[in-house]
């Protein structure tokens, strides 16, 4: 399954990211291996209208849940009607801790 | 003549500044007085008279399911991320939306049409025998005043002179309402924060190629910033206001300072005329 951090940087290293249209990289990462892509977002300095149109990207790729800080009221529906199910970390750590979180189950559903 | 006043910075006293021209000018001739400060129209409450109203509306899209077969054209056009496009269905958000149409011509179905969307309302009144006032609103919720502003200003009778009340700020609303005008007033106080924002709204009316002049309200004398910033940039101070508790008074009662202190009327005469030379308006 597709995984999606919303990252400062293109690495596992980099601080995630607590904003999700401005975020300026998805991590997209396969839990079944660990492998995992970084997406630069083309929406991070967008005028408006950016929750959607990330939230597009990751219905392109695939992506099966989104952990991110928070999320818009239009990114979170467009989230949902894809079936995409997100949650929250704002621990301030890096893409590999927020992964960590996500895979020992323990963050909350946004 | 179109005349604007604008200012910068809220609460210098535009609206005061507007309505007392309009006033004054009513007397020798037909005026329309646009409030064009949408999100807070208060013209009307110099001027209270029943109003004739009708709705501002855009056009949005809607999707016909059955044509869709959500090809992600429209999705990918849109700039402002209005629709997103999803296996089984496109959404729509309408407050994201511009009504720039494009999404309509992309689509090779034929599956999207527009419709009218209520963004506001303008309502039309006649307070005087001489004077129009035409007042948008716009309705709450709704992030789009230009096009409520566009409209407002659409309903000018031509052949008057025509006064236009804008927002406070640089932003699209106050570009709005300056474009196509022949000059514009810029109001300002003599505060640090009337000065900084006077030099923002002066910059917009000059990438504009708007000639603007300055009233310098609520003067308590310590013009000097202010004069100093109005000299170096070639900008004529037309009128000061004195900071005076009876003007205050008059003014949060809802009068007309040329109503209730006549004498005021010959320099509302004389700002006017100057803003005529400012536009170039021959007599």
């Amino acid at each position: 399954m597709k995984v999606c951090i919303t990252a400062q940087g293109a690495t596992l290293e980099s601080p995630a990211e607590d904003r999700f249209g401005r975020a300026p990289y998805f991590i997209v990462v396969e839990s079944e291996n660990g492998s995992f892509e970084a997406i630069k977002n083309p929406y991070a300095d967008g005028s408006g209208g950016v929750g959607p149109k990330a939230a597009q990207v990751l219905i392109a790729h695939h992506v099966k849940a989104l952990v991110s800080g928070q999320l818009g009221g239009n990114a979170k529906e467009v989230l949902v009607a894809a079936g995409i199910e997100t949650y929250t970390y704002k621990a301030g750590g890096s893409v590999k801790e927020a992964l960590d979180q996500f895979t020992r189950n323990t963050l909350v559903r946004s | 003549m179109k005349l604007a006043v604008a200012s910068g910075k809220g609460g210098t006293g535009k609206s005061m500044v507007a309505a007392n021209i309009a006033y004054v000018l009513s007397q020798t001739g037909p005026v329309t007085l646009i409030d064009c400060d949408v999100e807070e129209p208060d013209l009307h409450l110099f001027f209270t008279a029943p109003a004739t109203t009708s709705d501002v509306t855009v056009r949005v899209p809607v999707i016909d399911e059955f044509a869709c077969k959500q090809c992600g054209k429209c999705g990918e056009f849109c700039q402002y991320g209005a629709l997103t496009v999803l296996p089984d269905r496109v959404l729509f958000f309408p407050e994201l939306c511009h009504s720039c149409g494009g999404c309509t011509l992309v689509c090779p179905e034929y599956a999207i049409r527009e419709e009218p969307r209520r963004i506001g309302m303008l309502g039309i009144s006649s307070p005087l025998p001489t004077l129009t006032l035409i007042t948008g609103t716009l309705d709450a919720g709704s992030p789009h005043a230009v096009p409520v502003i566009k409209e407002a200003k659409m309903q000018a009778l031509g052949g008057h002179v025509t006064i236009i009340d804008t927002a406070p700020g640089t932003s699209c609303p106050v570009v709005e309402a300056l474009d196509g005008c022949d000059a514009c007033i810029l109001v300002t106080e003599s505060t640090p924060f009337g000065l900084h924002d006077l030099q923002l709204a002066a910059d917009v009316a000059a990438r504009l190629g708007i000639p603007a002049g300055i009233v310098i309200n609520r003067s308590d004398g310590k013009d000097g910033e202010t004069l100093r910033f109005c000299t170096d940039h070639d900008l004529e101070v037309m009128l000061t206001i004195p900071f005076d508790r009876e003007i205050a008074a008059i003014q949060s009662r809802g009068d007309l300072l040329c109503r209730e202190r006549p004498e005021w009327q010959k320099d509302f005469c004389a700002l006017y005329a100057k803003c005529r030379a400012l536009a170039g308006v021959d007599e």
